[in-house]
């Protein structure tokens, strides 16, 4: 009777909802301290310089020194006052943008029918799960052709991407709203807008920012290989570029700074699920 | 804080859920003065919760009345607040913003709600724990966060349905002792149902019984007893004891009566 949040929320909360315990494994990790990001990053970058190190050695292939670690670093003032940092950055921040917010206007709502509506669920259980195994990259000749520009080809691509994670999160999030909140709201007078505003939305804020943030994983994941064509902007054609341009460094240099902003990214979104968690762990 | 009572005058009350379903109860009549703690009693299913909704406006009466103060109660109002069983407390809120939500709704200054909701966490002894994750808290602090919550309305009626039934013995006992105080000392009228004999000498003005089915209320008893009421005082005890045989003739025969009827 003590707890406020039954222990099936508070099992569902942990993430097991579609994703499985690697999102708690994933939450735990990302939070640990100052000491394990530079000793981790630090094993990483002595992985990559000692293979291609070893690799160079061979006569042979003393040409692939520049895909390592230290022309890549060095390569990156460059890139940067060159505008081809900068650049990439924004197209393919605002592709991700755009495709995020639409995913959200998309998902969310969604999420919201099937977590409260039990046949809306069941009726789309089978085609959901259906296009979301289809790998986002295969829509890309049709949305090439649906839409007027790459661009917007590739924001459906992105968006197509991340509304799933977005949907499920928010309807799991609803199921574990307790229809007593409701009740205990109207009795000391709430309207339809306070409930919403007081008790829906904050009581799922959690739950939809975990699905945001996977999305937002998948999306950064999706929008690189997507860039890949028909468009003259954004880190997949400065990849595709480097790489018809042989300048191995800017490559490396370029993949350097897809994992960091990624890395940046996530970690907003961590820190926002953080502030939006309520669900405290049992004191057993 | 200060909140007055209402007079509570139910008229030829009837309720059936639905056009199939048998009446829940039939007719009832009860006055209750301003201030007055009343316990409904009864066996399950005697329709004590339907009434007890009826009077917080949250189910209608098929036929006759509620009326507060004269005026008919036809929804749910900060004026007769409901408690519930449980706490149902927002869990990502402290305790002073749980107790402050119904203000937030009535669009409260943030001054006044924190004065308000400061008095109401003060009634309840929850100072230290303002500031406090309220699933921080035990049981029996929840249900007075839940208290203080309904309080801080200042409603002229408090509504409660089984209020402590979740909980332990002792926490249970300091509880009914405290919500009778706060309702003597700030003059709101409480109606409570409970299925505890002792909980209903400890904490009412009157008893009222419901028996039968259709229900109805077959018996009222006075519990003319000082304060503070200790279980262990032998007029709580006598009086306890008569409530209890009452109780128990009341509700049988009644109970039986009509069960013979329909058998045939
Ligand atoms: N939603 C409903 N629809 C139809 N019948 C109902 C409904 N709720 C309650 N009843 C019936 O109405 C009668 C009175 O129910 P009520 O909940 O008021 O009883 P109660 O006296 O509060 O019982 P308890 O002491 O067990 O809480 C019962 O016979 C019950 O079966
Ligand atoms: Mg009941």
């Amino acid at each position: 009777m003590n707890a406020v949040v039954s222990d099936e929320v508070k099992k569902r909360s942990a993430g097991n909802y579609v994703f499985g315990p690697q999102m708690y494994y994933l939450l735990k990790c990302t939070m640990c301290g100052a000491g394990n990001f530079v000793v981790g990053l630090g094993v990483l970058f002595a992985i990559w310089w000692a293979t291609v190190y070893v690799i160079t050695q061979n006569p042979e292939y003393a040409h692939y020194a520049n895909f390592g670690l230290i022309p890549a670093f060095e390569a990156m003032p460059d890139l940067w006052v060159r505008g081809t940092i900068p650049d990439a950055l924004m197209n393919s921040m605002y592709r991700l943008g755009m495709g995020l917010m639409y995913a959200i206007a998309i998902g969310v709502p969604v999420g919201i029918v099937i977590g409260r509506i039990v046949w809306a669920k069941k009726l789309t259980n089978v085609p959901f799960q259906f296009i979301r195994m289809i790998s986002p990259l295969s829509w890309e000749p049709i949305a090439v052709v649906a839409f007027a520009t790459w661009n917007d080809a590739i924001i459906f691509l992105v968006t197509i991407a991340a509304v799933w994670p977005i949907v499920y999160a928010t309807a799991a999030g609803l199921e574990k709203v307790d229809p007593n909140w409701f009740k205990v709201a109207r009795n000391l007078g709430a309207n339809p807008w306070h409930i919403l505003k007081t008790i829906i939305m904050p009581a799922i804020a959690f739950d939809v920012l975990t699905g945001i943030r996977l999305a937002l994983g998948v999306a950064w994941i999706v929008i690189v290989p997507a860039e890949f064509l028909g468009v003259t902007s954004g880190f997949g054609y400065a990849i595709q570029d480097a790489r018809e341009g042989m300048t191995y460094d800017n490559l490396m240099a370029m993949i350097l700074v897809i994992g960091a902003v990624g890395y940046i990214l996530d970690s907003i979104c961590v820190m926002l699920i953080k502030k939006f968690s309520w669900v405290k762990e049992s004191k057993e | 804080m200060s909140i007055r009572g209402t007079e509570i005058k139910i008229e030829g009350l009837t309720h059936r859920y639905n056009a199939k379903s048998p009446l829940t109860f039939n007719k009832i009549d009860l006055v209750s003065p301003p201030g007055e703690v009343l316990a409904i009693i009864g066996r399950s299913g005697c329709g004590k919760s339907t009434l007890l909704h009826i009077l917080a406006g949250v189910l209608k009466p098929t036929e006759g009345k509620a009326l507060l103060n004269g005026e008919s109660v036809e929804s749910p109002s900060p004026r007769w607040v409901m408690m519930f069983q449980a706490p149902h407390l927002f869990p990502w809120m402290t305790v002073r913003e749980n107790v402050g939500v119904g203000l937030t709704f009535a669009r409260w200054s943030k001054n006044e709600i924190k004065k308000r909701v400061d008095e109401a966490i003060e009634l309840v002894e929850l100072k230290p724990h303002v500031d406090s994750n309220v699933q921080d808290l035990s049981g029996g602090q929840q249900q007075r966060v839940a208290l203080a919550r309904s309080l801080v309305m200042e409603p002229e009626l408090l509504l409660l349905d089984e209020p402590f039934s979740a909980l332990d013995a002792f926490t249970r006992a300091s509880l009914q002792k405290d919500v009778r105080a706060i309702a003597k000392r700030l003059g709101f009228n409480i109606v409570f149902v409970t299925h505890d004999i002792d909980e209903a000498i400890i904490m009412a003005d009157r008893a009222v019984i419901m028996a039968g089915s259709p229900g109805n209320i077959v018996h009222k008893l006075d519990v003319d007893l000082p304060d503070p009421r200790e279980r262990q005082d032998p007029s709580v005890q006598e009086l306890r004891s008569r409530l209890m045989t009452t109780f128990e003739q009341a509700a049988y025969s009644k109970e039986e009566a009509p069960a013979a009827a329909s058998g045939q």
